[in-house]
């Protein structure tokens, strides 16, 4: 089992929920970017350095409905991150003993 | 209703819709294109910016079907019918985020913080969302 799963579902932009995870959250811990939070992975963001940085720290997961949902489905995403869907979102769920959603 | 036909076209008011918001995590987005469609019914002199999460409104394929959710960013299209033409996208919340104009579904003028400013002040009522 690893640690612990984080979930943001808030926008980089306009809420701290992702900087706060990635200052705050033990090295080996995954991370789920869904709902706006979706936006953090994008490539060509002046943010993507956030993630990017932070590979060897963190699995990052991204959820493909909310991706598709905001248009993004064509859009590049930060190299490393992994693109799940809603049964993918339950594995990581499982595979977690404890889920944080930092909302 | 008569008073109203009477004395209403007479006063037409400057109004601007800001959206700050992105789609589907919240329901600002879908709210504010509503009450920009309705108001645009009164004759009024509207404009609508996107600004900060605001400009994601606009990206092009969104697919909503795994959400669940209705995809309203097609509905922007209709913003031409209803007579609202000025419509106004900040380049750096654009640039911010890796997107261009390009990225939008309906044409928009690209404008920069400097100039927004300028449109902004020039309004007699401005809605935030």
């Amino acid at each position: 089992m690893n640690s612990m799963l984080h979930l943001i579902n808030k926008s980089p932009f306009e809420r701290t929920a992702l900087d706060s995870c990635l200052r705050v959250a033990k090295a080996g811990s995954s991370i789920l970017l869904i709902e706006d939070g979706v936006y953090a992975a994008l490539k060509n963001a002046a943010h993507a350095i956030k993630i990017s940085t932070r590979m060897e720290d963190f699995s990052f997961y991204v959820l493909g409905p909310d991706v598709a949902a905001r248009g993004l489905g064509d859009t590049p995403l930060i190299e490393g991150i992994t693109v799940v869907d809603y049964e993918g979102f339950v594995d990581l769920v499982a595979e977690h003993e404890v889920t944080q959603s930092w909302l | 209703m008569e008073e109203w036909e009477e004395s209403g076209p007479e006063v037409v008011k400057r109004f601007m819709y800001v959206n700050r918001r992105a789609p589907y995590g919240t329901i600002y987005a879908l709210e504010c294109l509503e009450v920009v469609l309705i108001a645009a019914a009164f004759d009024q002199d509207v404009s609508v910016v996107f600004l900060d999460d605001g400009v994601c409104q606009l990206k092009k394929n969104q697919d909503t079907t795994a959400i669940g959710m209705k995809n309203f960013s097609r509905t922007y299209g209709a913003l031409d019918d209803y007579d609202v033409e000025k419509i106004y996208v900040e380049k750096e919340s654009l640039e911010a985020r890796g997107l261009t104009a390009d990225d939008l579904v309906i044409p928009v003028e690209v404008i920069a913080a400097d100039d927004l400013r300028d449109v902004m002040a020039q309004q007699d009522v401005v809605i935030s969302s």
